[in-house]
């Protein structure tokens, strides 16, 4: 006989989005509401997962309130300054086309954090705060009676009033939901490396818009840093098969001299790049987060941000919920939560495109064109603000 | 003390009838009971904050209405009901339909929540003696048949310091054009007849009624409708829906 486990809510997921959701749902509502989170992994970091995501300002506010950002700190470095380069490769100089300072503001517009961190903080809250982390993965569910059932492959199948899919780009559930993903692969990897250098970065964050794609320079604490070096696939791959030494030259190339002698502190990881967004974010007692929901272009480094966003919105409207004693699971949530989450992340997918297209080519036109509206912001305070505003994360 | 005979009863049967019709879906969202289901946030909320206020308990805790008695007086399916007592709250639910308590009844059970679930009218529960913190009545008084008896029995079923919480429709040409032909007519979130405008209750006339039996600092709150968000809020324009808070002076 087969015993079910019976909650409030449940999450199919274990990454950024469906730890923070808990997390948040849990600190607001405390021993009222008993969350599970489901994950076949295990919830232990990914052991080859070197990448690093900017944080932005209004989620490390989130962070901070859920007593979480004293632990990121200590791995977290600001970003204070942003600037932005178009040119050919083969230029030797290359002007900035756009810088951003964080003088103008108090604090920092975003923060380096390793998503390993990320990911071991996140855990060790969620045993802290009485969240159940099962080992297991959501095979399949379906409505009756106002609840939902989740089931477990062979184990006991839990109750909830309602499921979150937070299962990643590939989620089974949102299949399972017959929710249509649209989307289409760039033709584009993104290679992610952890790089030491002999001089200080000064919290400065550097993007070169070169015709392969974006080339990212993303201070990391200490005299280290993280690339994203977008390449044409089939040009990472001949990168990823290259020895150390010319790695290293093709690195300094992008480089530029400013941070002295360069070291691979990592091997290179290929990651390749798609656009995809689910048609809904909501079905019957279900709800999309993350990238179960959208996948988007790393070009402005808003992917997490965007995930951890929806982890928020959902939050807030489920604690209001419970707040007044009604079904977390209804519709009225679940509408809310969509028409909370849906612009933004249309925008910021539809922006990423965009850019990636305006700038991952090298047609003479459109580099004098970008160079002109580059520079148009940077003349104005005005639109720079806007720019700042974000990447700090606000509307 | 009183010349009103409180047996007389206030049911207007054939609104009994036009309510008993609709069994069975007072707990699907999108089915009939689509309005009430939209309206019920604002009308907890209320209710929350009032209770808040006068009971000095913390809005942010989960179970605030514990230790607390709460009646509601018609309360359907258990809407209402089901959330209060999610809140921590001791909660009656009395109403004279057979078929909407035996719905109540199980929909509680589903919901695993204990609640004391009555086929009876205010007058009949006064007889019992019972009284209680907080007396709800949502929606009822376009619905009796003799508002002044109505508020009379309800009244004393409310504890002194306690509260009198009710919500209701206002007589005026915009509530006419709203409630009656918009609603019923031509939205059809209601069934043609659920209304007649000629039962609707001013605040004043609903204030007074309850200034003769014993409450004061009556408070009177519009709620109104965003096509926008298709969600109900509390507003200062009280012509059309408005709640209505009074408090039981010691």
């Amino acid at each position: 006989m087969q015993f079910i486990n019976s909650y409030d809510l449940v999450i199919a997921g274990g990454g950024h989005a469906g730890l923070t959701l808990a997390l948040t749902v849990k600190s607001a509502l405390g021993e009222n509401c008993s969350v599970a989170v489901f994950d076949p992994n295990g919830f232990e970091p990914r052991a080859n997962d070197l990448r690093a995501s900017a944080i932005a300002a209004v989620v490390r506010q989130k962070f901070e309130e859920l007593g979480l950002w004293n632990d990121l700190q200590k791995d977290a470095q600001p970003i204070h300054d942003m600037v932005i380069t178009d040119t050919a490769l083969e230029e030797p100089v290359r002007p900035a086309l756009l810088s951003f300072g964080d003088k103008q503001s108090d604090q920092p517009f975003a923060h380096m954090v390793g998503n390993n961190t990320l990911s071991a903080v996140l855990k060790k809250a969620a045993i802290a705060a009485g969240i159940e982390l099962i080992q297991a993965p959501v095979t399949g569910y379906q409505i009756s009676n106002e609840h939902v059932e989740a089931m477990h492959g062979k184990s006991a199948p839990s109750h909830a009033k309602l499921l979150v899919a937070a299962d990643g780009a590939r989620s089974t559930l949102r299949e399972l939901a017959g929710i249509a993903f649209y989307g289409w692969g760039y033709g584009q990897m993104a290679l992610v490396a952890t790089i030491g250098h002999e001089r200080p970065h000064g919290g400065r964050a550097v993007e070169h818009f070169l015709p392969s794609g974006p080339f990212a320079i993303l201070p990391l604490t200490d005299n280290r840093s993280s690339i994203v070096w977008t390449e044409r696939d089939r040009d990472a791959k001949r990168l990823m098969e290259m020895e150390t030494d010319s790695l290293l030259r093709e690195l300094e190339r992008r480089f530029g001299l400013e941070l002295g002698k360069l070291t691979l502190l990592t091997a290179l990881e290929a990651w390749p790049l798609k656009l995809g967004l689910a048609k809904r974010f909501i079905s019957e007692r279900l709800a999309l987060i993350g990238d179960a929901a959208h996948v988007i272009h790393p070009i402005a480094g808003q992917g997490l941000n965007l995930g951890l966003k929806d982890a928020f919105s959902l939050a807030t409207r489920i604690v209001e919920q419970a707040r007044l004693g009604l079904d977390i699971g209804d519709a009225t949530v679940l509408k809310a939560y969509e028409r909370d989450r849906r612009f933004d992340t249309s925008a910021m997918a539809v922006t990423t495109d965009v850019l990636n297209r305006l700038f991952s080519n090298d047609s003479m036109p459109l580099r004098v064109i970008r160079g002109f509206g580059l520079g148009l912001v940077q003349r104005s305070p005005r639109l720079k603000q806007f720019f700042i505003g974000q990447a700090a994360g606000g509307i | 003390m009183n010349n009103i005979p409180i047996q007389k009863s206030t049911i207007d049967p054939r609104e009994v009838q036009q309510f008993n019709e609709l069994q069975g879906e007072w707990w699907n969202p999108t089915g009939k009971m689509k309005p009430l289901h939209r309206i019920n946030p604002v009308r907890l909320a209320y209710i929350k904050e009032q209770i808040t206020l006068n009971h000095k308990v913390g809005s942010n805790n989960l179970k605030l209405l514990s230790g607390l008695t709460i009646l509601d007086i018609g309360c359907g399916g258990g809407l209402l009901c089901e959330p209060l007592a999610r809140l921590g709250a001791t909660v009656t639910g009395i109403d004279p339909g057979e078929s909407n308590i035996e719905i109540a009844k199980a929909h509680a059970t589903l919901s695993k929540l204990k609640i004391n679930y009555q086929v009876t009218t205010a007058e009949e529960l006064l007889k019992t003696g019972a009284e209680f913190d907080i007396v709800l009545a949502m929606e009822v008084v376009e619905h009796v048949a003799d508002m002044a008896i109505f508020i009379e029995a309800t009244s004393k079923l409310v504890k002194s310091g306690g509260l009198f919480i009710g919500s209701t429709l206002n007589r005026t040409i915009r509530s006419f054009v709203l409630a009656i032909i918009g609603a019923e007519y031509i939205l059809r979130w209601l069934p043609k007849g659920t209304h007649s405008w000629d039962k609707f209750v001013t605040p004043e006339e609903f204030q007074t009624a309850l200034e003769t039996n014993g409450f004061d600092r009556c408070e009177v709150t519009g709620m109104t409708y965003s096509p926008f968000t298709d969600s109900w809020n509390q507003s200062r324009d009280a012509s059309v829906n408005y709640f209505l808070c009074a408090y039981k002076a010691r």
